[in-house]
């Protein structure tokens, strides 16, 4: 276990070293949150039908999503998509780690790093000027500290089943190109799950990428009862287990099918 | 003795068509990769109008406007931006040139810089978010309760022009400012995406200063309310006057002949990088 603890740490404090990046990224979200707001408030502004979530519950949803965006499994390893290229990947498989292990924490790494960064600020800017409201409860604060460990590691399995794919088709990295537009819809960044049709419903429920921010979300604001927390994260478990045994079968049968290139 | 000025325009252009056939035949080396990549684009793009749509399904409608009447301020702003995206990819990437000292070769050949950039790469992938962006301005023109008489068709074609202008002038100013820093170009960003994204509304749904900004500073306007709301037969309420609806277009072109001014300065300006 310590082996998958220090590529996790090492590849954490490298990427923690774009700092400038994320200030450019940080004023990027900024922007793009207000928008969004103003959208919304436009919205309610022209109904006076109840909708399924309230301007101020909304705004928050939006903010949280502008800190927590890094958490989406947007792309796949840059380094590791490298090495597949290049035919160096033959040098992971010499190492004496369990292949997925190594992948996964490094995808983890991935995604927590530049999480941090950018949540912490905009989560404090939000909440003092911009309408973000603190937890509705300590308890929901608290759940929806273990949902998001749970968002990470649900979006760790989907970052390193996209990387996994590119040993089958090196082709336009074609799964990894169509993930960002289903993870962003499916999620809830694009538009508040609650907002969709009710026919959608069953469908995203069903589906494990409301767990990256629709589920967290909705338990820190208290739009997501006690009652169901259980229910929701024996859903999670189930969905993490097959995307992580996937992810461990396809790895298995590519390496075994494996074609070095370059010379 | 100079050359006459149709010559060089001649070679101006033909220069154009070799370079960018050159960057298209590569590009179309990798069809699959080409087409999944167009796919994805076009996914990305539909599922946005996707959330829109559902949005309108909850409210009904936006400050008063029409789903149709968003989906043309959504498919003008798609359009040009798909196409301004496709044609300026050589200043978009341009920081990598100055990164790399490789800018110091466009220098050393006997045509003007910005030709050479811009005919550097053309992005076919584009062609994704372009028929997404044709598709929903489509369906709006159709749907809106609107007699499209010819001259309103005109101003469409002339306003999607503009905006190709003025896009294109954004990617050159990001362009220039390479010329001074490297860092932090994703700033940039709120410019580029910003507009995009805010301009897939009617700008007036949006606080004052916002408007402003984008009004007077990134004047997205000029593809957006202004002349939209002469083309929705809204002009008496909007508080500018169809003379500005009808001569929009130009603020692009203006723009963009402002930008490519400046880049002429950064390039007086740069000193290599490269080792």
């Amino acid at each position: 276990m310590s082996g998958y603890a220090a590529v996790f740490s090492a590849r954490f404090r490298m990427l923690l070293q774009y700092r400038a990046a994320a200030l450019a990224g940080f004023g990027t979200q900024l922007f793009w949150g207000l928008i969004r707001v103003m959208i919304f408030e436009a919205f309610f502004a022209s109904s006076s039908h109840a909708q399924p979530m309230r301007l101020d519950e909304t705004i928050t949803y939006i903010w949280l999503g502008q800190a927590l965006f890094a958490l989406l499994p947007f792309r796949t390893d840059p380094d590791v998509s490298q090495m597949i290229r290049t035919g160096s990947v033959a040098y992971e498989l010499v190492r004496p780690v369990d292949l997925y292990g190594f992948w996964y924490a490094r995808a983890v790494a991935d995604r927590v790093a530049p999480t941090v960064l950018r949540a912490i600020p905009m989560m404090i800017v939000a909440w003092l000027f911009l309408g973000l409201r603190p937890p509705a409860s300590w308890e929901c604060g608290v759940a929806w500290g273990i949902a998001t460990v749970g968002a990470v590691l649900m979006s760790g399995a989907i970052t390193a089943l996209m990387t996994i794919s590119l040993l089958w088709t090196m082709a336009g990295d074609g799964i990894a190109r169509l993930m960002p537009t289903i993870v962003l819809f499916f999620s809830g960044m694009l538009v508040p799950l609650v907002f969709l049709p009710a026919s959608f419903q069953p469908i995203v429920d069903a589906l494990p990428f409301r767990d990256i921010i629709d589920v967290p979300f909705r338990i820190y604001m208290g739009h997501l009862p006690p009652s169901q927390w259980p229910a929701l994260l024996a859903q999670e478990g189930i969905w993490l287990a097959v995307l992580i045994g996937l992810g461990r079968w396809f790895l298995s049968r590519s390496m075994r099918r494996l074609v070095v290139q370059g010379g | 003795m100079a050359e006459p000025i149709w010559n060089r325009f001649a070679d101006a252009v033909r220069l154009y068509a070799q370079y960018s056939g050159v960057s298209l035949r590569a590009q179309m080396q990798y069809k699959f990769s080409f087409f999944i990549m167009s796919l994805a684009q076009l996914l990305a793009t539909a599922t946005e109008f996707l959330g829109i749509w559902a949005l309108f399904g909850r409210f009904g409608s936006l400050k008063g406007w029409t789903l149709a009447e968003v989906g043309l301020f959504y498919g003008l702003i798609g359009v040009t931006f798909a196409i301004a995206d496709a044609l300026a990819r050589g200043f978009d990437t341009f920081s990598e040139l100055v990164k790399s000292g490789d800018f110091d070769r466009i220098l050393l050949r006997p045509r003007s810089t910005a030709l050479q950039i811009s005919a550097r790469d053309l992005l076919l992938t584009r062609v994704g978010r372009l028929v997404q962006g044709i598709a929903v301005l489509g369906w709006a023109i159709h749907s809106l309760p609107v007699l499209w008489t010819l001259p309103k068709l005109a101003l469409i074609a002339a306003v999607i022009a503009g905006g190709v202008a003025l896009f294109y002038g954004i990617f050159v100013l990001q362009a220039t400012l390479s010329f001074w820093t490297i860092e932090t170009l994703e700033i940039m960003n709120v410019v580029t995406y910003g507009s995009t994204e805010a301009g897939q509304y009617p700008l007036t749904i949006y606080r004052p200063w916002f408007r402003a900004f984008f009004t007077f500073v990134v004047p997205v306007a000029s593809i957006n309310v202004i002349p939209a709301n002469l083309l929705l037969d809204r002009i008496g309420t909007s508080g500018w006057p169809a003379i500005c609806a009808w001569s929009s277009p130009l603020v692009g072109f203006i723009f963009l002949a402002a930008s490519l001014q400046l880049w002429r300065c950064g390039v007086g300006k740069y000193t290599s990088t490269g080792s």
